[in-house]
């Protein structure tokens, strides 16, 4: 044997026939989501006050507001808005946006070329903000006026690092991948010899 | 468990090769089978299948060939990716650890573009000095040593359809292509001491089971347990040294502690992939030979191919799960017979090659963002994902060349790699994507995204194989046309790239070239 036996899956039955068993779908919802708001409801519905949603929509902020220490909350706070506003999937808490922009805190108290690009770009994008709706970028309330901002700045090397560094800062985040319908990791279930690598039912 | 063998440094009765990937490896175990002692250099790590992972990022960090290369020239990557050209592995079985398994024999065309197409416009093509017939006995061994199923040298049966290949093969057949393939050297079912697939679905991130064949656990430990060969991981060939009488006489490298070694040799051969390889010869050049070792022809570093590419999504009705099982989904062949009334010369393949999420989202737009990009995103679990692999035509400016002044971490110039694709390859790919776009949308696909060629995973022809010497730098058996005793044992000899993967024609060639060395070593030509 020249294989790794230690590695081997147990030999897999004869896969069924895909007609036998319907194609086997994930649930892309957001799931936790989904469980606060029922929560909520049901608080609702037993005469509480609105404070649950409240504290649920304060939450968020404060987290963000305790990840920058380096970089400022406000800084902090851009970060987050730009980073939906470039990936913008309605579906995700800012909590996966906040996942891939924190680790830029520590980034940039140990280079200072990093914070300086950081803190200059947020600068720039704010000052463009005020000059074009009078306000700083994240109270640009919607999304297409803030996506005219970025694309004014689209071949900086601050957007370009805020952009490349999220490709994988977002996307490579496993808590975020059964959203996409994607399943990650299989070679410890056994790969997908009968988990329906066949079982496609639609054509 | 045979002792591990060691050969002295002032041991000039060896063979060194440098590199341990499809050339390399494989040209290790042939020669030792027929009692050949060999010092395998490998510059990269010697990992094993623990160390692989279900992880595209973390494998890609792992193991992919990461030391500065430069892009040049007009393809798109001096921007996408400057520092990434190629995408290739550092490691004990080289690029057989990523690579997708795809399995094709080159046609007997691709021997001859020269005699096919004519002359070329801004192209350099040129005959290979063999043909189909020379190398058909070798292509029939490689695939039963690699497993390639669905052929009768290996008699394994075809890879079972996963969802990714159905939804290919229904719409490749509505719009009226017959050829529908997937020769792929992985196991369908155990063969060969290695078990079957089991649709795990990473297996450019190095198969976790070993159903796909690499010579990290085929040709690499079966060359070591004859006794004849000694692995040298983590050694990086600075130089190839050579005597007052113009032969190769050993190699300067990199030992894993940073220290210089002088490793004497019979015989040479350099299989360290398209870029490495020329950039060795490059690196090599002395008084005797002041354009480089085995470059009289000023053909090393030329002529470098990696296939017209392009790639794209489709967005189905359903969920596809691509991901889900093995990684190269229906190859269409139907586009492969040259036709010219298409407008260009060659062809080119259609193979469904799945990616997972986090690669998707890396590949499908570079620097691309907004809605555009993430309402495809969120529609992953429905894409089906094709790579257009055609024929690129050599070209002279496009080459691997030597940067002036900047040194990487051995003290070695950092390559520069240029490449501007010609007309024809631009018409390969459109063509290819619009056949994609219809394919798919004959299965009822609401959105098709084209998406640029991937950094190249398929190099070739920079140490080009030719009948006479001042077109090229080997001869019909990769035996530099210079230097008697150095040979080219990689992809770098081609002299066409057809529009087949490379690595079932490294082997063949390899298997061939060993044949070759073990005879003329016996004769004493060598």
């Amino acid at each position: 044997m020249t294989h790794d036996s230690r590695l081997t899956v147990a030999t897999a039955p004869e896969t069924t026939s895909p007609a036998a068993v319907p194609m086997r779908m994930l649930d892309k919802r957001p799931q936790i989501a989904r469980r606060s708001f029922l929560r909520g409801s049901g608080l609702g519905a037993l005469g509480a006050t609105v404070a649950p949603l409240s504290v649920l929509s304060m939450a968020p902020a404060s987290a963000q507001a305790q990840s920058f220490p380096v970089l400022g909350a406000e800084t902090g706070n851009t970060l987050v808005r730009m980073a939906r506003d470039i990936f913008p999937h309605d579906k995700l808490p800012d909590r996966y946006y906040l996942h891939a922009e924190a680790p830029y805190d520590a980034a940039a108290a140990k280079d200072p070329a990093l914070h300086a690009l950081l803190r200059d770009g947020v600068e720039a994008l704010d000052a463009s903000a005020m000059k074009l709706y009078a306000k700083p970028y994240v109270q640009v309330p919607t999304e297409p006026e803030r996506v005219v901002l970025l694309q004014a700045i689209e071949g900086t090397p601050f957007f370009k690092k805020i952009q490349g560094d999220l490709v994988t800062g977002l996307y490579n985040n496993k808590e975020l991948w059964p959203l996409f319908g994607y399943e990650g990791s299989s070679w410890q279930k056994g790969g997908y010899l009968t988990r329906g690598f066949n079982d496609l039912d639609w054509l | 468990m045979t002792k591990e063998t060691k050969f002295a440094f002032d041991d000039t009765s060896v063979v060194v090769i440098v590199g341990s990937g499809a050339g390399g490896g494989t040209l290790a175990n042939e020669l030792a089978q027929r009692g050949v002692k060999c010092v395998v250099l490998e510059a990269g790590k010697h990992f094993t299948q623990a160390d692989f992972e279900n992880d595209e990022w973390g494998m890609f960090n792992k193991i992919s060939w990461l030391d500065k290369r430069i892009s040049a020239g007009g393809w798109h990557h001096t921007k996408t990716y400057p520092n990434l050209p190629a995408w290739i592995v550092k490691g004990v079985g080289g690029s057989t650890i990523h690579w997708s398994g795809v399995a094709l024999r080159f046609q007997e065309h691709d021997f001859r573009t020269r005699t096919h197409y004519g002359t070329v416009e801004g192209a350099n093509v040129l005959d290979w000095p063999i043909t189909l017939k020379d190398l058909a006995p070798y292509y029939f061994q490689a695939e039963k040593k690699m497993g390639v199923t669905g052929t009768q040298a290996s008699g394994l049966p075809a890879m079972p359809p996963n969802n990714h290949y159905k939804v290919i093969d229904v719409g490749a057949r509505k719009v009226g292509y017959k050829q529908i393939i997937r020769p792929v050297a992985s196991n369908s079912i155990p063969y060969d001491g290695r078990p079957g697939c089991q649709q795990i679905g990473f297996c450019m991130q190095g198969c976790k089971i070993g159903a796909k064949w690499s010579t990290l656990y085929t040709e690499v430990p079966r060359a070591l347990a004859t006794g004849n060969v000694e692995l040298r991981p983590e050694s990086m060939v600075l130089q190839i040294v050579h005597d007052k009488s113009g032969k190769a006489s050993g190699v300067l490298y990199m030992d894993k502690d940073g220290k210089r070694q002088l490793q004497s040799a019979r015989v040479v051969c350099v299989a360290g992939n398209s870029i490495e390889s020329p950039r060795l010869l490059l690196n090599s050049a002395s008084s005797m030979f002041p354009d480089g070792l085995a470059n009289s022809s000023g053909q090393v570093g030329r002529n470098y191919m990696n296939h017209a590419t392009a790639a794209a999504v489709a967005i189905h009705r359903k969920p596809v799960y691509m991901y889900r099982g093995f990684d190269i989904a229906a190859v269409v062949a139907d586009e492969v017979t040259p036709d010219t009334q298409r407008g260009f010369f060659g062809g080119y393949y259609l193979e469904g090659l799945a990616l997972h999420l986090p690669y998707t989202a890396a590949f499908m737009k570079p620097g691309g963002w907004g809605r555009d990009v993430t309402s495809a995103l969120e529609m992953y679990d429905h894409m089906s994902c094709v790579w257009v692999c055609g024929e690129d035509l050599a070209r002279e400016q496009n080459s691997i060349t030597l940067h002036p002044t900047e040194k990487d971490q051995y003290g070695l110039p950092i390559p520069i790699v240029t490449k501007t694709y010609h007309a024809n390859d631009d018409r390969i790919t459109a063509h290819g994507l619009v056949q994609w776009r219809k394919l798919s949308e004959a299965v009822g696909a609401t959105r098709v995204v084209d998406m640029p060629a991937y950094p190249a995973s398929h190099n070739m022809g920079t140490n080009r194989m030719s009948a006479k010497a001042r077109d090229g730098v080997v001869n019909r058996w990769g035996q530099s046309h210079d230097v008697k005793n150095l040979f080219v044992s990689d992809g770098s000899q081609f002299t066409s790239s057809s529009a087949a993967n490379p690595t079932l024609t490294i082997v063949a060639l390899a298997i061939r070239q060993a044949e070759y060395i073990a005879g003329a070593m016996n004769r004493r030509e060598l």
